[in-house]
């Protein structure tokens, strides 16, 4: 489980996150919602530990343990993994051998690929020419490999193509389903994901459990992803904002 | 009777190279000319064959359709096993073939510096190498030029001739015995491709940080001739000036320079290419993956165009993995005529953090992710290798201590 308390983050010397507090339970699917520029991309690069975003208050416990200020890899290692929105071009470094090392060598490459269709894509230099869609699919075929049991998500359906979509939502909904290995992580409460979505398609493959609307780097609201969704798509964001103004400590209600 | 040739490199001995630190070739003793030979690359020493080994030279006849080795300034192997391609000591097919004196010091001219002109009048001995017309060789070539006693010089002169039509591949390990702490290789190489023909060409460096190393390349290209180079030099060397030239004369000529370098601390590499497109519908393509783990490199490229409807480009990326480390980028352009098509990329710095932490949230730790990331820079450089000398050298720079951060 994760528990993040009165975040604020700095990128580029420019606040983008200001004390923002929330919770994602094990065996919980959170959903985050929020207009562009809202900050929840920053959130998520934020937790997987990327050192562009800096904390400059609050704290972010994994399971107890402050990883606040942890390298990217030891979160790797306690069970984060993370599809990027934007990820770099590794030129030289081929898809296959990424997967290889992201799955500690248990892991065949090729048979993973299949499911995802992305066979002819694994001799190819990661992300490097590939379309927004594939980018996505490299990325979710890494975290097969990967195995995390808490899943940073960043528009997983975005760019991806009708017919992909499913395949890559299923995906999704078997990683979170799997077998957990990671230490400190109960068996018995699975896996748990925190989820970006604008349009709420992969909630199509995976049960949200829980949502948070983000506005101006914080969380305004949260609740019920479905009825979340409804009430954005009926409302816009600037219901939430006012339920900000109305609920200011949400992470109280959880 | 001294030839106007003659005159000419004994006037340019004194002469200073264009680039790269002028070495005193009155420090080094003559490298033997009178070591023992050998009956093959099996009967070489255990230690011998290890060193080749490790240049990407397999210590057998196997599979091959020539193997060469000079030692210091001996040819101490020279056999033709395949057909189609005949190979022996330059000193001997100069004997043989009478019309050989048209080829001979026509690519490089002797006085271009101090390293040429000493060459020159030593009467350098090297590999002569010729495919015949139409052969297409399916085995490679391989020859090695090794450093074997301390303070030598060795001077060393190959001529290479693709005949028409021809295809085939030559590989060039050089490299230095254990225990010799200073020498010199100064190398002229006179490549001829006729029309048609097609070299794939890889040499593979793993000198010492005790050498000082002078190549001096000149390729004459005929219409239609393929020439594909490929450089390595992973390993420490003290100082290295090169810069192969490529003089595309004949139409829709095609050549790649794919060079891959690291400068360890100590050394200092001045790696250039250069295609000079001469013809019309000439293609070249120069590419160089440096890193500096503390040395400093210079990478050098130019193209010249001179024709219309050529195409080339040129692409120097160097990586900095170190605070000692200098890298230096040299790209030129040289258009002659207006319809060409001709376009560079150069690149210095460090490795991005961006592409270290993307792999780091996959559970690479952060030296594993900076090895990965280099690796797979120079892996670019080294793509048009051919695959049967993949493996030694992924394993070359698997070892390579790319640690500098």
């Amino acid at each position: 489980m994760l528990e993040i308390k009165n975040l604020t983050v700095e990128v580029g010397g420019k606040e983008i996150l200001h004390d923002l507090s929330l919770s994602v339970k094990a065996g919980y699917t959170t959903v985050l919602f929020g207009p562009n520029g809202s900050g929840k991309s920053t959130l998520l690069m934020t937790i997987m530990g990327f050192s562009e975003y800096k904390v400059k208050n609050g704290s972010i416990l994994l399971n107890g343990e402050d990883i606040t200020h942890m390298p990217v890899n030891e979160r790797a290692k306690r069970g984060i993994g993370m599809m990027m929105q934007r990820p770099p071009n590794l030129t030289g470094v081929r898809l296959k051998d990424l997967v290889r090392i992201a799955g500690k060598g248990e892991v065949d490459p090729a048979v993973l690929a299949e499911g995802l269709d992305m066979t002819r894509f694994l001799e190819r230099d990661v992300n490097v020419g590939f379309s927004g869609g594939e980018i996505k699919r490299s990325e979710i075929l890494q975290l097969e490999a990967q195995k995390p049991c808490l899943l940073l998500l960043d528009e997983p359906e975005s760019g991806v193509d009708m017919v992909s979509i499913e395949k890559l939502g299923l995906k999704v909904h078997d990683i979170l389903q799997g077998q957990s290995h990671c230490a400190g992580w109960r068996e018995k409460s699975g896996k748990a994901a925190l989820i970006i979505t604008h349009t709420g398609q992969i909630l199509d493959y995976v049960e949200g459990d829980r949502g948070y609307v983000m506005c101006d780097g914080t969380v305004a609201c949260s609740g019920n992803p479905r009825e979340l969704l409804a009430e954005i798509r009926k409302m816009g964001y600037n219901e939430c904002i006012r339920c900000k103004l109305k609920r200011p400590n949400v992470v109280e209600n959880l | 009777m001294v030839t106007d040739e003659e005159n000419r490199a004994k006037g340019a001995l004194k002469k200073a190279a264009k680039f790269g630190e002028d070495i005193d070739l009155d420090e080094y003793d003559e490298g033997s000319r009178e070591l023992s030979t050998s009956g093959s690359f099996e009967d070489l020493s255990k230690d011998t064959q290890r060193t080749m080994l490790d240049t990407g030279i397999m210590p057998t006849a196997q599979g091959k359709s020539g193997n060469f080795l000079l030692m210091d300034n001996t040819v101490v192997h020279s056999a033709t096993m395949g057909t189609g391609v005949e190979l022996m000591p330059l000193s001997q097919a100069m004997k043989v073939h009478d019309w050989l004196k048209d080829y001979v010091w026509k690519a490089v001219q002797p006085d271009t510096d101090k390293y040429t002109a000493e060459t020159y009048l030593e009467k350098a001995d090297g590999y002569f190498i010729r495919a015949l017309p139409g052969a297409k060789v399916q085995l490679p070539v391989q020859t090695c030029l090794l450093l074997k006693n301390r303070n030598t010089k060795q001077f060393v002169h190959n001529v290479l001739i693709a005949e028409e039509g021809s295809e085939f591949e030559v590989v060039t390990g050089c490299a230095t015995s254990k225990g010799v702490e200073k020498g010199l290789h100064m190398g002229i190489s006179e490549f001829f491709l006729k029309k048609d023909s097609k070299l794939t060409f890889t040499m593979i460096h793993n000198w010492s940080e005790f050498i000082g190393v002078r190549p001096r390349t000149i390729v004459q290209m005929d219409e239609g001739a393929a020439y594909i180079n490929n450089y390595v030099a992973l390993k420490p060397v003290k100082t290295i000036q090169m810069y192969p030239t490529a003089n595309m004369n004949g139409k829709n000529g095609v050549c790649r320079f794919s060079s891959v370098a690291v400068a360890h601390p100590g050394s200092v590499m001045d790696l250039g290419s250069r295609a000079i497109l001469n013809a019309p519908g000439c293609r070249a393509e120069l590419i160089s993956r440096t890193i500096t783990t503390g040395g400093t490199v210079i990478a050098r490229g130019q193209l010249i165009g001179n024709a219309p409807g050529i195409k080339a480009h040129l692409e120097c990326k160097g990586l900095i993995l170190n605070d000692k480390g200098v890298q230096i980028a040299i790209p030129e352009l040289e258009a002659r005529v207006p319809d060409v098509e001709m376009t560079h990329e150069a690149a210095v710095g460090k490795i991005a953090q961006d592409q270290v932490e993307y792999l780091m949230s996959r559970g690479l730790s952060e030296e594993e992710a900076v090895g990965m990331i280099v690796r797979g820079f120079l892996d670019v450089g080294i793509r048009g290798i051919p695959e049967h000398l993949k493996a030694e050298i992924d394993k070359t720079l698997q070892e390579t201590d790319v640690r500098g951060m």
